[in-house]
């Protein structure tokens, strides 16, 4: 007889995992945020506005990460066409945030401004109802996840996978943005969104709108780890990991690896496009080149870093490669692309298992 | 400085050869009523005498002048006797420009072109005839007439009997009319066809007659206008087609044959067109003289330095990732990353300049209104140099052999002694090399910079893809659809949609046949 699910739930996390965790909740949504509302500018324990933000975006991207290892980890499908649902959910929110600047742009429309450089009168369909926040959050889940759920049935029906799913995959997201860098496609085109006001009528660069901003997305961050921890424990995890291992076989047994995959995917679509929602309002700006192939990839070298199949791997990797990435392209910026070049290759030839896989193999050799 | 002597030079040449102008006529360029100078503009363009152009232009530039009964123009710092060709000496003292209006201007320009119709100088006289094919009036028909009557070049004779006929269009007489619209008839192009199109109505054009000719000429021009369209669009498509295949047959060797996912290749693009720009560089200081065949030197260089460039990217990364398909396309990434990087640290963020060889400019007339351009003949002449290259390398040599052994069954091949590690290395670098050829077609029609390879790598993998892995055949027919197809789409929908929808037809055939449209047929084991 399975074990209810509080108790499947509480076992997922091992006794340290919750008590990270706990210890993670309390630093994210209590103590930073205090620090930075409530300690006067001049303390040096206040916390500026620069650092929220930049915690925020960085846990928008360890979102993504932790979306990328349920599929490339559990999965064994390597997508190189994630930013796609992270740009389509930036944008669904971006469209919110739009009609919320309300007639405070430069033409004084209720038009969007680009779309009155367009010389639109009214605007296209699918905006309608994007003026309503709850709508937006409809949009930001269930286009992303419509267009992963068609692609991925497509494409695991007549079994792609592989190195054939992640170049179509990259293609996808190769015409997407083409597609978003028109005019005519009606999201601004080249510049996409930016110059947002206010979220439900409040102040978005207020630091209260920024505190808020980052507990949500650390809560969603944490969120996605238990359900990220769940899910790959269960019996799911165990078919996933066995498609992973040997598709033919799992089959052989009678599954069908098509649901088992087409879920995962959907899922991870939808994280993303969380991320995305949330990272658009922190960082103030969404334009096509976020769907760009080279963004995308990325993201499989965040997990790589991080390492595969451990969920808080991925976390850590994206942190580590992104806070690097700040530092290198201010302090030598011609050296990144090096430096991240190098990434790739040291990672797949000496660390396959990653920061994680490193630090076990210390842990053990000590142990011994 | 310079400019006026090079002037003064030309002048003294020009000195015995001036014929003189009758000196009324010239006079009465200085008339004030603006018909008595337009009478005077006909009748010197209709003299035939070379010098009244030399005139008529001054004219059109506000530089001919009149001092008294004197008119004339300057040529440098001297003041020329329009009518004897002398210099005045001295130069005189007051004077002013004759003004023109847009009449005067309008006749003067006719003037001057049927004045070159009659130069010695064939490409003078082409290039008036040329002019006059948008622009001619009924009062030109007898400078035409004279203009045919001695023209012996068969190409500006037959864009002289157009103008006739444009001008003929205009005429009083029917028969005339008919005429012209009969000869118009023979020439496809949307010039003609726009003179054509308002004779067939009614209120234009009272002749039944005329009218039913003009109809059934516009038919045929249509006709063969769309012809040498959908001509033109095959020509690009193929154009296309052998440019997705420069760049994908590298990979089709790499990925196609040797099943490694080279996400740098796009970057050994990159190497052949920086290689061709070095060798442009070379040229320039050390051979001026030979600098239009920079590219042909290109060739090779280009192909070394993509072979090299590959053969150590397969020793150092890909040879330890082989079996780990996704690995291996990180890792390659990686590297792609540090070769954009290195040619921005030595070659600048820029786009380099490359021009193209005096050989490879202009192009071919075709038909009317199909002008093919040269670079791009070459180009697909080169592609098939570099598929019977490769061809004969894969099926008659030694090395192509061992490369079809290894890809057939690696263990075999080892055991009966190839060299397996060794021809994984040589494989790469031919597949490297060839990466590097297309390098240097690129360098000849697009940017130069160190992102140029971005843009190929999608499209290069959907060609070997589409065309099925392990399949050089596959991919030259699958780079040649997509250019079609591709060019078709754009005529219809635009660049940017085309492009969506070829993505999309790729990502449906490959629902329906996974293993590519020209998979070897047999059965295969998942691995």
């Amino acid at each position: 007889m399975p074990a209810p699910f509080t108790l499947r739930f509480l076992n997922s996390l091992s006794r340290t995992g919750w008590i990270a965790m706990a210890l993670f909740a309390v630093i994210a949504l209590g103590v930073l945020p205090a620090l930075h509302l409530f300690v006067p500018e001049g303390s040096p324990l206040h916390v500026s506005g620069f650092v929220i933000t930049l915690g925020g975006k960085l846990m928008c991207y360890a979102i993504v990460a932790v979306a990328m290892d349920l599929i490339w980890g559990y999965a064994g499908i390597l997508s190189l066409g994630h930013g796609i649902f992270f740009a389509l959910g930036g944008y669904a929110f971006g469209m919110y945030l739009m009609r919320e600047i309300g007639t405070d742009g430069s033409y004084h429309s209720h038009l969007p401004d680009f779309m009155v450089f367009l010389d639109w009168k009214e605007l296209p369909w699918y905006w309608a109802g994007t003026d309503s926040i709850l709508w937006a959050a409809v949009l930001v889940l269930v286009v992303p996840a419509l267009l992963a759920y068609v692609f991925g049935y497509f494409a695991f029906r007549s079994r792609i996978k592989g190195v054939y799913f992640s170049i179509i995959t990259q293609a996808l997201t190769l015409a997407t943005m083409l597609l978003f860098f028109r005019n005519e496609t009606g999201f601004g085109g080249n510049n996409g969104f930016t110059d947002f006001r206010r979220i439900l009528g409040y102040d978005i660069t207020s630091p209260e709108m920024r505190v808020i901003l980052f507990g949500l997305s650390a809560l969603v961050l944490m969120l996605t780890l238990l359900l990220g921890r769940y899910l790959v424990t269960s019996k799911l995890g165990r078919v996933l990991a066995a498609i992973r291992d040997s598709e033919s076989r799992v089959m052989f047994m009678g599954y069908n690896p098509l649901h088992y995959k087409l879920f995962i995917w959907t899922l991870s679509a939808m994280l993303c496009a969380v991320a995305g929602a949330l990272y658009v309002p922190q960082v103030g700006i969404i334009n096509p080149s976020e769907m760009s192939p080279a963004n995308s990839i990325e993201i499989a070298i965040w997990v790589a870093v991080g390492g595969r199949g451990t969920l808080i791997g991925p976390v850590i990797g994206a942190a580590l490669v992104n806070l690097s990435k700040s530092y290198f392209t201010v302090a030598f910026p011609d050296y990144w692309l090096f430096f991240l070049g190098a990434l790739f290759v040291m990672v797949t030839l000496w660390m396959p298992e990653g920061v994680v896989g490193l630090w076990k193999r210390i842990r053990t050799r000590r142990a011994a | 400085m310079k400019s006026i002597l090079l002037t003064l030079v030309f002048w003294f040449c020009a000195m015995p050869a001036w014929a003189a102008l009758d000196p009324a006529v010239v006079k009465q360029l200085g008339a004030e009523e603006s018909d008595d100078k337009i009478a005077a503009i006909q009748q010197l363009g209709a003299s035939a005498n070379r010098e009244a152009v030399k005139v008529l232009k001054a004219l059109a530039n506000d530089e001919l002048y009149v001092a008294g009964d004197t008119i004339f123009l300057m040529d440098g710092d001297t003041a020329v006797d329009a009518v004897t060709g002398a210099a005045l000496q001295p130069a005189p003292e007051s004077y002013e420009s004759i003004t023109i209006n847009n009449r005067i201007r309008a006749e003067l320009t006719n003037a001057i072109a049927s004045l070159r119709l009659l130069n010695p100088d064939r490409e003078v006289r082409l290039a008036a005839a040329r002019e006059l094919q948008t622009n001619v009036g009924l009062e030109m028909v007898p400078i035409l007439d004279r203009a045919l009557a001695r023209e012996t070049d068969p190409e500006i004779s037959s864009l002289l009997k157009l103008a006739q006929a444009q001008a003929n269009l205009g005429s009083e007489d029917a028969a005339a009319r008919l005429a012209a619209v009969h000869a118009l008839a023979d020439s496809a192009s949307p010039n003609t066809r726009n003179l054509l199109l308002p004779l067939t109505r009614p209120d234009v054009e009272a002749n039944e007659k005329i009218r039913q000719a003009a109809a059934a000429a516009l038919k045929a021009i249509e006709t063969q206008l769309a012809f040498g369209e959908f001509v033109g669009q095959i020509f690009s498509g193929l154009s296309l087609g052998s440019i997705l295949l420069l760049a994908a047959l590298g990979l089709a060797i790499t990925y196609g044959v040797m099943g490694v996912i080279n996400m740098a290749h796009g970057e050994l693009l990159m190497v052949g067109a920086y290689a061709t720009y070095f060798m442009q560089g070379l040229f320039r200081a050390y051979l001026p003289a030979y600098v239009d065949w920079y590219v042909v030197a290109a060739i090779p260089a280009a192909f070394l330095a993509a072979a090299l460039v590959g053969m150590a990217l397969e020793r150092t990364v890909i040879r330890r990732l082989y079996g780990r398909p996704l690995e291996t396309l990180l890792a390659t990434w990686g590297l792609s990353l540090i070769l954009i990087q290195a040619a921005r640290v030595l070659f600048g963020a820029q786009n380099v300049e490359l021009s193209n060889p005096g050989w490879m400019s202009g192009g071919v007339e075709v038909m009317a209104g199909l002008t093919l351009p040269w670079n791009r003949i070459v180009i697909i002449g080169f592609t098939l140099f570099v598929l019977a290259l490769v061809w004969v390398l894969m099926q008659k040599t030694r090395l192509g052999l061992f490369v079809r052994a290894v890809t057939q069954n690696r263990a075999m091949a080892g055991c009966v002694g190839v060299p397996t590690a060794r021809i994984d290395t040589l494989a790469f670098g031919l597949g490297a090399g060839i990466a590097g050829l297309g390098g240097v077609a690129l360098s000849q029609i697009a940017n130069v910079g160190p992102d140029m390879g971005q843009g190929y790598i999608v499209d290069s993998f959907m060609v070997v893809v589409l065309g099925g892995v392990g399949q050089l055949a596959g991919a030259v027919w699958a780079a040649l659809g997509l250019g079609v197809v591709t060019k078709f789409l754009e005529g219809w929908a635009g660049a940017v949609i085309a492009k969506i929808v070829v993505l999309v037809i790729i990502i449906v055939i490959i629902q329906k046949r996974p293993q590519g449209l020209f998979a070897l047929k047999g059965r295969f084991v998942e691995n």
